[in-house]
């Protein structure tokens, strides 16, 4: 009897060598079909849709899948964030390439939105049909949108910045602190804003600054100009553009006279700056304000004001964009245009601060009226609007954020760390060259 | 060939036992059923290893194999991660490049001066704490399970909480150091501080492992050298010297080994020890190891025909340490 009992043994084991290889293999596999795609499907009869997401997009705090849920009781909404972007963008560009493991909707940062469009606009459903050109800000539109016409990401929020104060500290240094005399001290030139922090430090309170981080500044001034790192053609210009060395130039004064603190934004050390109040002063679009919210103690609520730039500049924006290959592509840009039509942006702004991109929320009275408990009640709604409306159309480049982080975090910090400026620049020149090289 | 059942030289035997019954009378049916049993026992005999160990090869094939030459192609291209079938013919470029690219080279040195402060101190404590847990210890258990918790660790974790040990402004050891009139050092930004930093979070991790390693080592050895050590007059420190340490000899070997492959892929620690940057290892690459730079390369820059070639020489240059280590293995070998 042993042969029998062998040749059994044998083929149980073989059935579970197979069944494990498959299972791995299973494993492996695109995890397109391994779910109903059909409304009929499991998950009582649900369609599931999925984002994938960087940061704090703040669509689930804000509510707003709740609110689509309830309109549309066959979708379910699930999301995956990354808080990163430089987390998150690389494996998106893996997923792109070889077309799997995407979500139904990715969010995509402004400053890799070139790229995307430039390489991978076959890869994404036209938006066009979806979400309505007229209601959005025609640049943002443009930024989403290909050479070939198709529309693939649909802009969720822009930063217009402003300079956001600490009321008490500029008191304390004898600087005005109404936000329209504070906004008049440097109409019109970055120099005047770091002459102001100029006479801030003279009368400081000790142990602050007047800005938060060069990078922070270099980011406001470079903000505000058309074309920084790549001319309308898509060449580099970085070394040579004369903004971009004049931005440069000013943030290495205020990093080597001491106004601005040696951080990097969004360490955690900036982050205890923050709630430390060490600085008096920072670069903020709408969305800072919930960010210093978030890191600040309960005591500093009130104590910021938020006053205009000196030129209007753009800091972040996203957009949603809808992959092709998702289950459930056409649920998917319906969601992605709900998600991103102005009076859910008017609810996102009111709840989470991203200012909209959609033109036609401005009016909305969640905008309108939109008040922020940071600044003292400051009408932020009619702060930023404006500011908006100026906002310069900028020339985005495939590697901006290279070349960005390059100049701040490989350039301008060195300064604070006692290195010469012209050291500096030639740091962050040789850094930037070498990750653009091929 | 324990395993054969199927011998015909040897018929098993009818009831009755081996008594002589003449010739067993087969029909033709079951001489070729039992042919054909032959052959498929034979076949499976044969073949069945390989498949048993093949789901280790195909998964080999498929994830070692297969990126190690997809590797070698990639670096004699320029090809970018955001086209990874658009392949340029570079040649060697991606390596002669790697002459004259100071940023390589930098962080070559790094590799090399982070993973010796860190190897060589953590295996000496390894060393001291095994000896430590290998006296009679109450609750020996504890210590051991204790010393194993970092390397159980999420390293992502635990470096996060080092960041914030580190910091420069409100970092706990800036403080610890202050109670002393030291002032604030910024571990982040100088290039040896950094270093050291790093190199404590491997020290932090990997001691304990070690040390349990030699622990095991020690309890082999036997008990009556020391009792005799002991009764010649020699002190704990001279039983750990001259019997200890040459009865180790292999283990320390291994550990080293080991050590060496880990510090020369270090990349998580410095990845995480810079929150915001990570891949660049400081404003000034000062703790960019090769690891770092690669994955730079490849996931931040997208270009991965450069990552490959990196890829590659890093690969090289662990075959060289691991020739190193096997020469110096056979040579203490040989002397003992």
């Amino acid at each position: 009897m042993r042969a029998p009992t062998r040749s059994a043994r044998r083929v149980v084991v073989l059935a579970a060598v197979a069944s494990l290889g498959a299972g791995l293999l299973a494993g492996c596999a695109d995890d397109g079909k391994d779910e109903d795609n059909t409304s009929s499907g499991s998950g009582g009869g649900k369609t599931k849709i999925t984002l994938g997401l960087f940061g704090s997009f703040g669509f689930e705090e804000a509510g707003l899948y709740k609110e689509y849920e309830k309109l549309h009781p066959d979708i379910d909404i699930d999301q995956t964030v990354i808080e990163r972007n430089e987390n998150y963008y690389p494996p998106l560009v893996n997923h792109l390439t070889t077309n799997s493991g995407l979500q139904d909707i990715q969010g995509i940062e402004v400053g890799n939105i070139a790229e995307v469009v430039n390489n991978y606009s076959d890869k994404f459903l036209d938006l066009s049909k979806y979400g309505k050109e007229s209601d959005y800000l025609p640049w943002k539109w443009q930024q989403g949108t290909a050479k070939s016409g198709s529309t693939i990401g649909l802009g969720t929020d822009v930063g217009p910045m402003a300079i956001c104060y600490r009321k008490d500290l500029f008191e304390a240094a004898g600087l005005p602190t109404d936000r329209e005399e504070v906004g008049k001290l440097w109409t019109g030139d970055w120099a005047k804003l770091v002459e102001a922090g100029k006479d801030y430090k003279a009368k400081a309170p000790k142990g602050t600054t007047f800005m938060d981080s060069p990078g922070g500044l270099f980011n406001a001034i470079i903000g505000s100009e058309n074309e920084r790192f790549y001319d309308s053609s898509g060449k580099v210009i970085y070394k040579t553009n004369p903004a971009v060395k004049k931005a440069f130039d000013l943030t290495a004064e205020a990093a080597e006279d001491g106004l601005v603190g040696n951080q990097t934004q969004f360490q955690p050390a900036w982050e205890t700056t923050i709630s430390n109040s060490k600085f008096a002063a920072m670069a903020c679009p709408p969305w800072m304000l919930g960010y210093i919210e978030s890191k600040s103690k309960p005591e500093s609520a009130g104590k910021w004001d938020v006053a205009a730039p000196p030129k209007a500049a753009n800091w972040g924006g996203s957009f949603l964009a809808v992959p092709k290959s998702g289950k459930n592509a056409k649920e998917a840009a319906k969601l992605a245009a709900w998600l991103t039509a102005p009076e859910q942006q008017a609810k996102l702004f009111s709840k989470r601060g991203s200012f909209p991109t959609a033109q036609a929320a401005y009016d909305l009275p969640l905008v309108k009226d939109a008040k922020n408990k940071m600044t003292g009640d400051a009408p932020i709604g009619q702060i930023y609007a404006p500011l908006a409306a100026e906002l310069p159309v900028q020339v985005v480049g495939p590697k901006d954020q290279i070349i960005q982080q390059g100049l701040t975090d490989n350039g301008v910090i060195l300064v604070t760390q006692g290195k010469s400026p012209k050291e500096a620049w030639e740091n962050a020149v040789k850094t930037i060259d070498n990750n653009l090289e091929k | 060939m324990a395993t054969r059942h199927d011998t015909a030289a040897a018929p098993p035997a009818k009831e009755g036992g081996a008594a002589p019954a003449g010739p067993p009378v087969e029909s033709p049916e079951t001489i070729r059923k039992r042919a054909r049993l032959s052959r498929r026992w034979q076949r499976d005999v044969r073949w069945s290893p390989y498949a048993f160990v093949s789901p280790f090869f195909l998964l080999f094939l498929a994830f070692g194999m297969f990126p190690l030459v997809y590797t070698a192609w990639a670096s004699l291209h320029t090809v970018e991660l955001t086209a990874p079938t658009d392949m340029e013919w570079a040649g060697l470029r991606n390596y002669t490049r790697i002459f004259d690219d100071e940023f390589y080279w930098n962080a070559a040195k790094n590799t090399f001066t982070i993973g010796i402060i860190s190897t060589v101190p953590q295996l000496m404590m390894a060393l001291g704490i095994a000896h430590l847990l290998n006296y009679k210890l109450r609750a020996s258990t504890f210590y051991r399970v204790v010393m194993l918790a970092p390397y159980a660790t999420s390293i992502v974790a635990a470096s996060l909480v080092f960041v914030l040990l580190f910091g420069r402004d409100y970092g706990m050891i800036n403080w610890f150091l202050g109670m002393f009139g030291v002032d604030n050092i910024d571990w982040q930004n100088d290039k040896w501080y950094a270093q050291f930093a790093v190199s404590s979070i491997v020290i932090w991790r990997w001691t304990g492992y070690n040390a349990l390693i030699y622990l095991a080592a020690m309890q082999a050895i036997p008990q009556d050298l020391y009792e005799s050590a002991a009764l010649d007059g020699a002190s704990r420190w001279k039983q750990f010297l001259h019997v200890t340490l040459p009865s180790l000899r292999p283990t320390i070997l291994f550990t080293v080994v080991v050590s060496t492959i880990g510090a020369s892929q270090l990349f998580a620690e410095p990845l995480m020890f810079d929150a915001n940057k990570g891949a660049s290892g400081g404003p000034q690459h000062q703790f960019q190891t090769l690891g770092l730079y690669m994955y730079e390369q490849g996931w931040v820059n997208q270009h991965l025909g450069r990552a490959s070639a990196i890829a590659w020489t890093m690969f090289l240059i662990l075959i060289v340490v691991g020739i190193i280590n096997y020469v110096i293995s056979r040579r203490l070998r040989a002397s003992s």
